[in-house]
């Protein structure tokens, strides 16, 4: 097999493709991460009517393809960018930016979900008996419940974001070049699929295989703590 | 907002001269429905299998199936889809190679396969833990009672197995008719694909994905509400007993 289109285009497929591979999952777990933990928190402490609004985004959005959610996203973002900044016509969003928002807004859900679970999880009792001991319910939430229901969490939150980072493929839709989108380029323009296709999976395989190994570790060592 | 509402743009005549909108929407949930359901085949038989494996007292059985997972569950669905439809014919002897891709049907049995064998690491995994959520007593006695490990297998962990399974299974057949919508990179036409077809011909955008969203949950709701009654039918021939229901949230 010929690995020459590989070898000759490594920069491109490294620096430009998977770069913006991880610079997505980054951005898009960290954001997703904070606005699930607002979604969480409206679904445990929110009034009723925020409560329902919150369950109903969350469960249309894990309801319905992640491909139909990136074109949703794609399409909407230049009316909701608008509605937010008060301009009269839709504001022109590039494929980029509306990645960022879709895989955002997205992941949202999962993490509000996740940690929802991990709230929940975390014994009545110790809700109770801080309570007891005079503290507010802000402090109850961030000295005692959040510190345990992240540790409970933690690990299935990078899980998350290991999905993520394979889910960000699928903007192969809005023809950007993540890591597949450049490997796609160099395969169709050298007109040799099998290196570049074989190469991408490898990578995704390695990548992926020793990040989980990493999170079952200290999953076992945060289990053993 | 000026954005042009006209939801009678389904009644009008597509691209191809002789069908409407609304009509090639249905054709493509039909082909969303046809995929899942040979995938969901495909990721019973070997998921169901893979999931015995793990389960394995044979060091080189479990460790295959331990690749197995690994493997189809460490790189993303689309580039699977991608090897399974470019590279895998390449690979083969040309003369089956070439007909593979002359293959009308090529994209709906690769979408098919592809997805199957992905859902299969899943479906391995969530019988292993099935397997092993049941009380080790229940093997060791069939054994003392003089079954065959297979027959202890087939006779009495399976059958209870199977029931453990049918939440996880609900849930990841629900994935799996989400994950079809993959299949449109490969020129699949099933929901999603029809939709955007629509929307870029129209520039109805709203209209046409709101009816995709509007496909995928009743598809959804149809598959959790069937495997429910089936479930709770089986329930009612073999135990009689009210069981507390699972919890399954309506969609997730």
């Amino acid at each position: 097999m010929n690995f020459t289109p590989i070898t000759s285009n490594l920069s491109y497929l490294f620096i430009e493709g998977l770069g913006l591979t991880i610079k997505v999952t980054l951005f898009c777990a960290s954001a997703g991460l904070g606005l699930g933990i607002l979604l969480a928190a409206i679904r445990l402490y929110g009034p009723r009517w925020a409560q329902m609004l919150v369950a109903g985004y969350v469960n249309m959005l894990r309801s319905i393809p992640l491909i139909l959610v990136i074109f949703w996203f794609y399409f909407l973002s230049p009316y909701l960018i608008a509605w937010v900044i008060r301009s009269p016509n839709p504001v022109q969003v590039n494929a980029y930016v509306s990645a960022l928002i879709t895989f955002s807004l997205f992941e949202a859900c999962y993490y509000c979900e996740i940690i929802r679970a991990g709230v929940l999880s975390v014994a009545r009792g110790q809700e109770f008996a801080a309570k007891a001991l005079g503290l507010t319910g802000i402090q109850v939430l961030k000295s005692v419940v959040l510190p345990q229901a992240m540790r409970n969490t933690g690990p299935i939150l990078i899980l998350q974001a290991i999905v993520l980072f394979q889910d960000v493929s699928l903007v192969y839709v809005l023809s950007l070049t993540d890591f597949v989108g450049a490997a796609t380029q160099i395969a169709q323009q050298q007109n040799n699929l099998v290196p570049l296709y074989l190469f991408v999976a490898l990578v995704y395989l390695v990548a992926c295989f020793l990040s989980t190994q990493g999170v079952r570790s200290l999953q076992s060592r945060l289990a053993t703590a | 907002m000026n954005y042009q509402w006209n939801w009678r743009v389904f009644y009008d005549i597509s691209g191809d001269g002789t069908s409407t909108y609304a009509h090639n929407l249905f054709a493509g949930a039909g082909w969303t429905l046809a995929t899942a359901l040979l995938s969901t085949l495909i990721a019973l038989l070997v998921g169901v299998s893979i999931g015995l494996l793990r389960a394995s007292p044979h060091r080189l059985k479990r460790g295959l199936a331990w690749a197995y997972v690994e493997i189809f569950r460490d790189i993303p669905l689309l580039v699977q889809m991608f090897i399974w439809y470019f590279v895998v014919p390449e690979l083969l002897p040309a003369s089956l190679g070439n007909g593979i891709k002359s293959l009308a049907s090529g994209p709906f049995l690769t979408v098919s396969i592809a997805l199957g064998l992905y859902a299969a690491a899943r479906v391995g995994e969530q019988t292993r833990s099935a397997i092993t959520a049941l009380p080790k007593g229940q093997l060791m006695a069939g054994i003392a009672l003089g079954l065959s490990r297979g027959q202890v297998l087939r006779l009495i962990v399976m059958p209870q197995a199977l029931r453990l399974l049918i939440p996880p299974l609900t849930s990841e057949m629900v994935n799996i008719v989400k994950n079809t919508s993959v299949g449109m990179t490969l020129g699949l036409m099933e929901l999603t694909a029809r939709a955007r077809e629509m929307q870029e011909a129209t520039f109805h955008t709203f209209e046409a994905f709101a009816a995709a969203t509007v496909g995928y949950l009743l598809i959804n709701l149809c598959i959790i509400t069937t495997i429910r009654a089936v479930d709770a039918r089986l329930l009612s021939v073999k135990e009689r007993a009210p069981r507390p229901q699972v919890g399954l949230g309506l969609l997730a």
